[in-house]
């Protein structure tokens, strides 16, 4: 085990304990005011929990309460790099300089600093932009140099706050395949809202709910069998299991799914899996025709009110669509219904 | 605002006017104007940059009587200021016998025109900063910190330059103070020329005998000011 946390932040009302293995991503999730962020800044040691033991690579790193003499080692001597929702790249230093500044931190020479900067640059693919301001920055950018800055300074673990919470839609699909890429063999707590970001970038999933875990375990299993209440809101995705075979996602029940590859491209006969969110299925009584659309043959099991929004259930799938369609259509359970969901709204990964 | 500027136009002497301000005096006290005010500056910030760092970032028990403490010179009237300098630091006050005994006379000297001025001037540069360093947050200095940058390193290369430019408009306010006073520096400094006697004292002891030299004296102190304002302007904006 290379990170042990278990601290209690009375206060707060926060006690909660979890490890996390060598190069492993552990997704922290939880509604608002759960406890994840305690969690962080007790971890990044902006925050002295009232008892508590926290060892990251055999180095005791907070202790408190405990037989053991009293530890709290400052935020800077951690080795625990935070990544926020916002890139808080400093304002004043160039881009290749924000990145250069954990190595010179370190004592790294400017030149062997800049050049460490600009290795990670290179990796989130900033390289061009090296010499702006932040201020000249999108916010994708931003948050890409941010990315490099935190990584560059070799931390042991990371630490993301909500990495894509502020930025805009269109640009998250990027900033995700980055640090997919990036964190894939490293040690990494993230915390999240967005059960995709857990999917696809964590390992393990710990559920968060009043301060203390109420579920945690393989990502996959906890979101398509949610046990908590929580993770039962939030895992409403559709996931379609399968191999990858003639551009497409084979179910071993015969269903055929296209969509949107993610990076690495699969091989043949991979294993994948096909996501994609209940807003996105449009219910048909008979295959359309016309636009390229995935159509699943499925029959009813259950009908269910949403804010708004009726959720059909159908052969462990979902889909949202409006009363007045459940109404048009003569929806029931029983009845068997084509979900049309388009290729562009699927995303394949492999797993 | 705009009145009493024109009044001093208007007042202007042009015809004497290089002449009554580049006279022996004149020349002197606005060298030693300068000098002074540069001096009280610098030691404004050498000992009002720790002091808003205490206020703005740290918490204890005290540290709003402290902030009072640090703002009472700008509520109080600066003979008031002066008084307190003279019985702190005078011949016969509290810590005058101290430095009597190692050899120096602080009261009436250059120095006590710099202590004057920098007691007058300190709580621009403090209220301004520890301004700057709220708004800039901690934020940066958090990230700075998990990225292996240890205190020092954190407050040189990330919240100094954060705030620089609240730094620099409370220095050009502390300067302007330093530059302007007067009450603090006649009862505590006296007024010897070349000495003590600053433009604020020369202008005022001229008036009695040369109402136009005053103006004139005058008209440079508002050329400084505007200069003074212009120059904080201009860094601000390239900031």
């Amino acid at each position: 085990m290379t990170f042990e946390y278990d601290a209690t932040v009375d206060h707060r009302g926060v006690e909660t304990a979890f490890d996390v293995a060598e190069g492993e991503t552990v997704a922290l999730l939880g509604p608002n005011g759960a406890g994840k962020s305690t969690v962080l800044a007790v971890t990044a040691g902006l925050l002295r929990p009232d008892r508590g033991r926290i060892v990251l690579d055999g180095r005791r790193l907070t202790s408190r309460g405990g037989q053991d003499r009293e530890v709290h080692v400052p935020p800077h001597d951690r080795q625990i790099a935070l990544l926020a929702q916002e890139p808080l790249l400093f304002p004043h230093l160039t881009v290749l300089d924000n990145v250069a500044f954990g190595p010179r931190s370190a004592g790294s020479s400017r030149r062997a600093s800049r050049e460490a900067a600009g290795r990670w640059l290179h990796e989130v693919d900033l390289d061009s932009l090296a010499d702006r301001r932040p201020a000249q920055l999108s916010g994708g950018q931003a948050q890409r140099a941010a990315v490099a800055r935190a990584l560059a300074a070799d931390p042991k673990l990371l630490l993301l706050d909500e990495p894509m919470a502020a930025l805009d839609v269109a640009v998250t699909p990027a900033l995700r395949q980055t640090l997919r890429r990036v964190l894939a063999d490293r040690t990494v707590v993230m915390v999240t809202h967005d059960v995709l970001d857990a999917l696809l970038l964590a390992d393990r999933v710990v559920v968060i709910e009043d301060g203390v875990i109420v579920e945690q375990g393989p990502c996959a299993e906890v979101l398509s069998q949610p046990r908590s209440g929580f993770a039962a809101r939030i895992a409403g995705l559709n996931m379609i299991a399968g191999t990858w075979r003639d551009n497409a996602v084979l179910t071993p029940h015969g269903l055929r799914v296209e969509g949107q590859l993610s990076e690495p491209t699969p091989q043949p006969g991979d294993a994948v899996v096909a996501v994609f969110s209940p807003h996105a299925v449009s219910v048909f009584l008979e295959t359309p025709g016309g636009s390229p659309r995935n159509a699943l043959e499925v029959t009813i099991s259950d009908l269910e009110p949403q804010s708004g929004r009726i959720r059909v259930r159908a052969g462990g799938l979902s889909a949202d669509i409006t009363p007045q369609a459940v109404a048009d259509l003569g929806l029931a359970p029983g009845v068997t219904v084509i979900f049309a969901v388009k290729a562009t709204e699927v995303s394949v990964y492999g797993t | 605002m705009l009145l009493p500027l024109v009044a001093i136009l208007a007042r202007t002497p042009w015809s004497r006017f290089f002449e009554l301000i580049t006279s022996e005096a004149s020349r002197e006290a606005l060298l030693l104007s300068l000098r002074t005010s540069s001096t009280s500056t610098l030691l404004c910030i050498l000992l009002g940059v720790p002091m808003a760092v205490v206020l703005a970032r740290t918490s204890f028990r005290g540290q709003g009587i402290l902030r009072s403490l640090v703002l009472l010179p700008l509520v109080l009237p600066p003979v008031v200021g002066g008084i307190a300098l003279l019985y702190t630091f005078g011949r016969r006050g509290l810590l005058g016998e101290t430095f009597e005994v190692l050899g120096m006379q602080v009261a009436f000297s250059t120095t006590a025109v710099v202590m004057a001025q920098t007691f007058v001037a300190m709580p621009f540069l403090v209220v301004s900063l520890e301004g700057a360093l709220r708004t800039a947050g901690q934020k940066y200095e958090v990230v700075a910190a998990s990225l292996g940058a240890g205190p020092t390193t954190v407050f040189r290369r990330v919240t100094l330059p954060l705030v620089l430019p609240g730094l620099a408009s409370g220095a050009v306010l502390a300067f302007a103070r330093s530059l302007g006073e007067f009450g603090a520096t006649i009862t505590f400094a006296g007024s010897l020329q070349g000495v003590t006697r600053t433009l604020p004292l020369e202008i005022y002891l001229r008036r009695e005998t040369d109402a136009q030299a005053a103006v004139a004296l005058s008209l440079v102190l508002v050329v400084v000011a505007v200069l003074v304002i212009g120059f904080a302007r201009q860094g601000r904006s390239a900031l």
